[in-house]
């Protein structure tokens, strides 16, 4: 156990190396969410800011924030694909898998290190959002826990990515075949608009689905119950999100360190 | 004798590819046992499976008296890997990639620090230690993925083909550092597509073609298969009648004679002594060699007697 930690930790350490060094990498990370924000704000708030509920205080960009917090995560999870098959490629997984390591390390250390480049990426969107006028209209311990939750769906959901960069193998095709999921998952969901107007069949699946559930109960905690469907309370919703978080590790971490063990570049 | 490698019948296919057809080979520790093939014969699919990263379709393989397929984790403490088959992150310093590999072998921080720094020494890397290693040379990271191999003391190291796309420069670094590890104790698998590299550094050699290991031994009895040393002399065209006469009494058998280029040559039953005989027989009828030699047969000249094709075409880099 102590040597799971301690590879866990030099794996981290390493992946969040690598993000550090890798300038790019992070401004473009932290230029596309503060791009969606600016975007969605600026173009559909005038048209949508008079159909919401009044706990958004009118405004959009507080409906459109805690929807990002989850769209912004689900994005940047897909850099676990990209970067587990660049570490294939390589030919540095096959070091990592000669060694005498716990075999679950170099994904765990890959799924932490970029839940923490994530985390920087959605806190750096929290400050442009109050800067353009975004305001928490529960309390700061409820922006705290949808960040918390955002980042743990972010988490679980790199797994989901790992699992199918594993699959993929070479980075171009992780990258086609990773935004597969993303699309539907965080358009057809509740982290833009409202889902009362989409038609029936899409509606059942957009009001279910793990996203919308992660948004929703992000939006509660940040603007409180107001906010939320018809019925539904923040307790309701967190207690769904967590368990979409569970679930999706229960299913995707076996099925992630299966495939890595079986990966051959 | 103990064989620290062996394996029993080891195949594997990829696909309709058979990639391993049935290796059975082994060796003992303290030695460089070099597996010398073209492109595609099946040698990174050996190192491979002996590693750990692949599983064979059947057959055994064993490191260090440990069955790699049915106890992986054990198998894995006792070996290093280099080469192609395994990389340095070029995006740390080389400090930090030797310290994450022995943190990652199982030593303490400060254990992995002190090995780190020794290996640095070793491999004449610590005015460069804390660059980049995107930065170094072709032979610089090769160098340093050695090192990172050794760091955690493995009984056996794995070198895929460790020289391969290097320039010549880097190549004598290389070798040199292997030759240091072997007189240290370490025993060394190594492949290469070099025939010189295997003549200079194995103590035993196997051929390895198609999958199939075709022949074994050391470098001296490889060569005895194709015949010992030969002495080779050019003549000017109107002598050439003269020098096969004279040859001929010096051999006790005709030579060899291309009349067109004036080439002659017969065996050298007595190495050097027969090449000074030769000069000296030759001076005596006033005949003035364009070229002479004594040709010692190369890893090459056993490749193409074995296989019917020469080996790939040695890249000059």
């Amino acid at each position: 156990m102590t040597r799971l930690v301690s590879d866990v930790v030099v794996i981290t350490r390493r992946n969040l190396l690598r993000n550090l060094r890798l300038p790019q990498l992070v401004l473009f990370a932290t230029v596309q969410p503060v791009m969606f924000l600016v975007l969605f704000n600026y173009v559909f708030g005038g048209s949508i800011g008079l159909a919401l509920p009044p706990a958004a205080g009118g405004r959009y960009i507080n409906w459109l924030i805690p929807g990002l917090l989850v769209q912004v995560v689900t994005f940047g999870a897909a850099q676990t694909a990209l970067g587990l098959t660049e570490d294939l490629k390589s030919g540095v997984i096959d070091r990592f898998r000669s060694l005498p390591m716990t075999r679950a390390a170099v994904l765990a250390g890959r799924t932490l290190a970029d839940s923490a480049r994530n985390g920087f990426v959605v806190a750096l969107m929290l400050g442009v959002g109050a800067v353009m006028g975004f305001r928490y209209q529960t309390g700061f311990l409820g922006l705290v826990s949808a960040f918390l939750l955002a980042l743990g769906f972010g988490y679980s959901f790199s797994w989901v990515m790992a699992t199918i960069g594993l699959f993929a193998k070479d980075p171009e095709t992780a990258q086609t075949a990773g935004f597969l999921p993303l699309f539907p998952l965080v358009f057809a969901s509740s982290v833009f608009v409202p889902t009362q107007t989409m038609p029936g069949w899409l509606r059942a699946f957009a009001d279910h689905q793990p996203v919308t559930v992660i948004g929703n109960a992000a939006r509660g905690l940040i603007l409180g119950e107001g906010a939320l469907p018809a019925g539904h309370t923040v307790a309701s919703e967190v207690r769904g999100a967590i368990l979409w978080i569970g679930l999706i590790l229960v299913v995707f971490v076996p099925l992630a360190v299966r495939a890595y063990r079986r990966a051959v570049a | 004798m103990t064989l620290v490698v062996a394996t029993e019948s080891v195949t594997k296919r990829f696909g309709s590819v058979v990639a391993l057809d049935g290796v059975t080979f082994g060796f003992e520790a303290g030695i460089v046992y070099g597996l010398l093939g073209p492109n595609g014969a099946g040698k990174t699919t050996l190192i491979r499976i002996l590693t750990t990263l692949l599983r064979p379709d059947s057959g055994r393989a064993l490191v260090d008296g440990i069955d790699v397929v049915a106890q992986p984790g054990p198998a894995r403490s006792r070996i290093g890997l280099a080469g192609q088959s395994a990389a340095v992150d070029g995006f740390l310093t080389g400090r930090e990639n030797i310290e994450m590999i022995g943190r990652l072998y199982g030593l303490t921080a400060r254990e992995s620090k002190r090995r780190t720094e020794e290996i640095l020494e070793r491999i004449g890397l610590v005015e460069a230690a804390d660059r980049l290693v995107r930065t170094y040379s072709g032979g610089m990271r090769r160098r340093l993925d050695l090192a990172a191999s050794m760091v955690g003391r493995p009984r056996v190291l794995f070198l895929d083909e460790p020289t391969t796309g290097i320039d010549p420069r880097s190549r004598l670094d290389i070798w040199e550092l292997i030759e240091d590890l072997v007189s240290d104790g370490t025993t060394i698998l190594l492949t290469t597509q070099y025939l010189e590299e295997a003549d200079r550094l194995a103590s035993r050699i196997g051929v390895i073609d198609n999958g199939r290991l075709i022949v074994e031994g050391t470098p001296d009895e490889l060569k005895d298969r194709v015949g010992g040393a030969v002495v080779e002399v050019s003549v000017p065209t109107d002598r050439v009648d003269e020098a096969t006469a004279a040859l001929k009494e010096i051999a006790g058998e005709p030579p060899k004679v291309d009349r067109v280029s004036g080439h002659l040559s017969i065996p050298a039953v007595r190495g050097a002594s027969t090449l000074v005989a030769v000069v000296r027989r030759l001076d005596q009828l006033g005949i003035e060699p364009e070229d002479i030699a004594l040709h010692k047969p190369t890893l090459d000249d056993v490749f193409l007697t074995l296989t019917g094709h020469p080996a790939e075409a040695e890249v000059t880099a």
